[in-house]
């Protein structure tokens, strides 16, 4: 099958679907791959580079359209000013789509392109779970938005970022807050402390406090009970209550900080307005914000979306192109995704692809199958539950064949059967008692004492000393020379010989365990 | 020395004793553990020697004798042993234990000395013929576990037909001569049923062991370990001795706890342990069958290997059985050293069954100098996974395995394992695709983000070390 690649005609829009790699890949699986001319342009990636990985060069969209049997785009298909006309109206009958949609703003869409009969993947649904981040380009995406977010902010920003102190006087580093710690944030929380500035980062999902803190930044909480994981690992929407605290929060942080990064967003939802107008007012002269998620109306009042705004003396980023930003590393993020993506449509790497709806992944990420709405999909299954194999487990064992108290290792055991061992053992010990002479009786006593003794010590033995426990054990249990040495002067020829061998083997136990544990135990040395 | 005085040594030699096993709770006082159970042995034998019952200068000669000749073997053996050998030395040293026992079980039964009546009779020589019983079995068993270990036999399960009905029948037997021999008068009548009984029991060791898959030697060797410890308790009986009951109760029940760990970190239930026939290739694989994993196995060189630890930052080492044939523990070191100079964060992650014995990988790593802090436990380290850029498995196979968590009909299902898997990239180092002990395919070697390094340990690792070196 021919995967087409045309030039993307959003305004400033820089990256594209394809790099010359994802095209070698592409053809590894067995596809061709045509590209529109000078559709990778603004990514750096020539006509001749792609022509170099293999793929044909076409002149416009349409000689694409009309030949290409899956389309690969970036951003979803829209009306184009320059030729009057839309996108989705090149598509044929039977094509496949793959691009960003964001189905749920783009109703009209969606139904101009179930209309077309096409079947469309949108990159923007797959699902979040772990078989699917190879593809997830969401996740790409918003790691570049992170990083970009941060270098535009030091761009506005008007001083350093590390602290120095230099021959003409101190300079304290710059203080960021990033709000949210999803991937945007992370990255952004990343690209910040590599530049030397102090870190801070909130997010109401208390859970990512520690991948906060493994990426260089402070985890500032909020002083109140709730817990704000949503369904795939997305935040939600938060009581009333605790915004009130978290806004408390966030006015402290304006006072003291310099940048401030913002990437709060909940699914399908305008972005959550976290930044008031008052709080920008009380930020120093000279602070920038950058707002990520401007797109959905930004979390601070005062943002512009796709602008640069200065109000109060504070820089208010709201791009909403900052992957494009950085055309080429997206594109080829971006394109790495893709090819992921055709690598589970084509598992039998001919050039066909099969869209099988079986599949959780292929299922979530198609909208629309030749026409049919399909979106949205089930519900995905909880994002974090370990499967439970425990219990299947015990049936796959060979069954153990005694009739007893055949209770699992590990599982505490239950009333019923620790009622049944005490008596069990309750009526051995009361047969022992009964039939027994005192002496024997002591040191039974002892014995039972002594396996106490053993149980309690031995748990705490550490499993790195496991051999050296067995091998001292080992030696230890040569106190049965005691035995032989207490026999060897009965009379008797047959027991002193007897002893004598007894004794000569134990004494290769007892040297040889001592000797080689401590030869073991030796070798064990800390760092 | 009068009686008072030894048994206040005993009491002595005892506590010496426990705080020996105390000590290794950790690696730092282990040392002074040892120790403490060197003067333990040596008051008890000291203090044995000056009793009453040894008299005579030709006596304490033989016992000098006996003691320069065994001495000088054991330290020559403790020497000498490589530590990839030392399940087997420990196997052998349970054989000793073992026949010891039965040694003094017979000399005691001989012991004209002796003058007891009655029921005090009967119970003397019930413990005489239970503390040989367990003395046998003990020896034979471990001398098929050397025999397994040191690959002198097959380390497959030997599976008789009707080999439960077979030790239940000894089992019966067993009882029978017991009776016999309790109701017998005097010496010479008495020995004829403790003789078969004896034999008897080295069958049923032999049988035992030989029953059971060298994946379960864990298992075993730790059950051996009990069982010589019971056999020094069942003699402690047999001579009214408390230092030996209590010594012979401490042994057993490290044994006891250690197969118990061992049976736990393989979710297998002991009794289907000794019960035996493990990865046999009859039913388990089977079951399995139907959810063959699909995919693509990718191969990688030692050069590409050497490239992805390089630009890592968390890798994690998962030793197995593999790399102690292989005897790749110092190359294994060396890589370590380099990464770790490039401030790459290197750990271990030891599973409790890796290896042939318990704490078998950790003694592999301490002999070649891997500081213990950073050999980590499955229960420490499994969580860190996600956050690890390459796994590197030498020579591990079912440990690694993630059909123990996914499939819930694979033999190995509900084992705890570590889950190699998550990390970024997990490198397998392996001889060949052929399937571990349990006789189960990995689906882990199908994986998107696994590589094969196929080859012998040893020699890879020799390459991946020179290639870092060279680049460097």
């Amino acid at each position: 099958m021919l995967i087409g690649i045309p030039r993307e005609i959003y305004q400033g829009e820089r990256r594209v679907a394809a790099s010359p790699d994802s095209v070698k890949q592409f053809i590894k699986l067995g596809f061709t791959v045509a590209v529109e001319s000078n559709a990778g342009q603004e990514a750096n990636f020539s006509d001749e580079v792609y022509q170099e990985a293999g793929a044909e060069i076409l002149p416009d969209a349409k000689s694409l359209c009309a030949t290409a049997d899956i389309l690969l785009k970036v951003r979803a298909p829209m009306a184009n000013p320059a030729t009057k006309s839309h996108e989705a109206d090149l598509l044929r009958e039977g094509m496949t789509l793959i691009s960003f949609i964001w189905p749920a703003q783009n109703k009209e869409l969606m139904d101009k392109l179930a209309a077309r009969k096409v079947t469309v993947l949108a990159m923007d649904s797959v699902p979040r779970i772990s078989r699917a981040q190879k593809l997830d380009a969401l996740s790409s995406m918003a790691n570049i938005a992170g990083y970009r977010a941060v270098i535009e902010a030091a761009h506005h920003f008007g001083r350093f970022f590390t602290g120095q102190i230099t021959a003409a006087g101190k300079v304290p580093p710059a203080k960021v807050f990033v709000i949210g710690a999803g991937v945007a944030g992370l990255a952004a929380i990343g690209a910040a402390n590599g530049l030397g500035a102090v870190v801070r980062a909130f997010d109401t999902r208390p859970e990512v406090a520690d991948q906060v803190k493994s990426m260089g930044a402070e985890y500032v909480a909020v002083e109140y009970e709730e817990e704000g994981s949503g369904v795939g690992g997305y935040a939600k929407v938060m009581s009333e209550g605790y915004q009130k605290a978290q806004a408390e929060m966030t006015a402290k942080q304006c006072q003291e900080v310099d940048i401030i990064v913002t990437t709060a967003l909940i699914p399908g939802r305008p972005a959550p307005k976290l930044i008031t107008a008052d709080m920008v007012k009380s930020m120093k002269p000279g602070s920038v914000i950058v707002d990520l998620a401007a797109e959905m109306g930004g979390n601070c009042e005062l943002t512009v979306p796709g602008e640069v705004a200065v109000r109060h003396d504070v820089t208010i980023i709201g791009y909403t192109d900052l992957p494009s930003r950085l055309a080429r590393q997206s594109s080829q993020l971006y394109a790495t995704n893709l090819v992921r993506l055709m690598e589970e449509l084509c598992r039998t790497k001919d050039g066909v692809i099969n869209v099988n709806m079986e599949d959780e992944v292929i299922r979530g990420a198609t909208v629309i199958k030749e026409g049919d709405v399909t979106w949205p999909p089930p519900a995905p299954k909880l994002s974090a539950a370990p499967p439970q194999a425990a219990k299947p487990a015990s049936q796959a064992t060979p069954a153990a064949k005694s009739g007893g108290h055949g209770h699992g290792a590990g599982e505490p055991a239950d009333n019923a059967s620790v009622i049944r061992t005490g008596v069990g053992l309750a009526i051995v010990f009361a047969l022992i008692g009964w039939g027994s002479p005192p002496a024997f009786l002591g040191h039974f006593t002892v014995f039972i004492l002594a396996c106490f003794v053993g149980y309690m010590v031995i748990w705490n033995v550490t499993p790195a000393l496991h051999t050296p426990l067995m091998s001292v054990t080992n030696a230890i249990s040569s106190i049965i020379v005691i035995g032989a040495l207490i026999q060897i002067a009965s009379p008797g020829k047959m027991v002193t010989i007897l002893a004598w061998l007894a004794i000569l083997l134990t004494a290769v136990n007892m040297l040889g365990g001592f000797w080689v544990t401590q030869r073991m135990l030796r070798m064990f040395q800390k760092n | 020395m009068n009686a008072g005085l030894t048994t206040v040594a005993y009491i002595g030699a005892t506590i010496l004793f426990i705080l020996s096993l105390g000590g290794l709770s950790n690696p730092e006082t282990a040392r002074r553990g040892n120790l403490f159970g060197i003067i333990g042995m040596t008051i008890a034998v000291l203090v044995t020697l000056a009793g009453p019952r040894l008299t005579g200068g030709g006596n304490m000669a033989m016992v000098i004798i006996a003691m320069a000749i065994g001495g000088s073997v054991g330290v020559f053996a403790a020497v000498r042993v490589k530590m990839t050998q030392m399940p087997e030395l420990v196997a052998l040293m349970h054989s000793l234990v073992g026949m010891a026992a039965v040694l003094v079980g017979f000399a005691n039964y001989f012991d004209p000395t002796s003058t007891l009546t009655g029921a005090e009779k009967t119970i003397h020589e019930v413990e005489i013929y239970i503390g040989i019983l367990i003395g046998a079995v003990t020896f034979s068993g471990s001398v098929i576990a050397f025999g397994k270990l040191a690959g002198k036999i097959s380390g497959a399960p030997l599976t008789l037909p009707g080999r439960h009905q077979f030790n239940f029948g000894l089992l019966i037997v067993t009882v029978i001569l017991g009776k016999w021999f309790i109701n017998a008068h005097g010496v010479s009548e008495g020995l004829q049923p403790l003789i078969y009984m004896t034999i008897l029991a080295l069958i049923f060791g032999v049988h035992m062991v030989m029953a059971i898959g060298g994946a379960d030697m864990p298992v075993v060797v730790s059950m051996l370990n009990s069982y010589s410890g019971w056999a020094a308790a069942a003699t402690g009986f047999m001579l009214s001795n408390d230092l030996l009951i209590v010594v012979g109760a401490l042994v057993g029940s490290s044994g006891a706890i250690l197969s118990y760990i061992m049976c736990r970190a393989m979710n297998r239930k002991f009794l289907a342990v000794i019960g035996g026939g493990f990865g046999t290739g009859g039913g388990a694989p089977a079951a399995s069958s139907a959810a063959q994993p699909a995919g693509e196995v990718v191969a990688v060189s030692a050069q590409e290997t050497a490239e992805m630890l390089r630009e890592s930052k968390n890798v994690i080492i998962i030793p197995g059985y593999g790399m102690a044939v292989a005897q790749a523990q110092h190359t294994v070191y060396e890589i370590t050293k380099f990464l770790r100079a490039k401030g790459i964060n290197v750990r271990f992650a030891i599973h409790p069954v890796a290896g042939r014995m318990p704490g078998h990988m950790n003694v592999l790593l301490a002999e070649a100098k891997v500081p213990y802090d950073i050999v980590m436990e499955m229960d420490e380290i499994n969580e860190d996974f996600p956050s690890t850029d390459v796994a590197m498995i030498i020579g591990a196979n079912d440990i690694v395995n993630p059909s123990a968590e996914d499939d819930p009909n694979s033999p190995i299902a509900g084992m705890p394992v570590l889950e190699v898997w998550k990390a970024t990239t997990s490198i397998v180092m392996k001889r060949s695709m052929a399937s571990g002990y349990a006789g189960v395919d990995n689906p882990l070697f199908y994986k998107e983000n696994n590589r094969m390094l196929f080859g012998d340990a040893k020699k890879m690792l020799d390459e991946v070390l020179n290639h870092l070196r060279s680049a460097a």
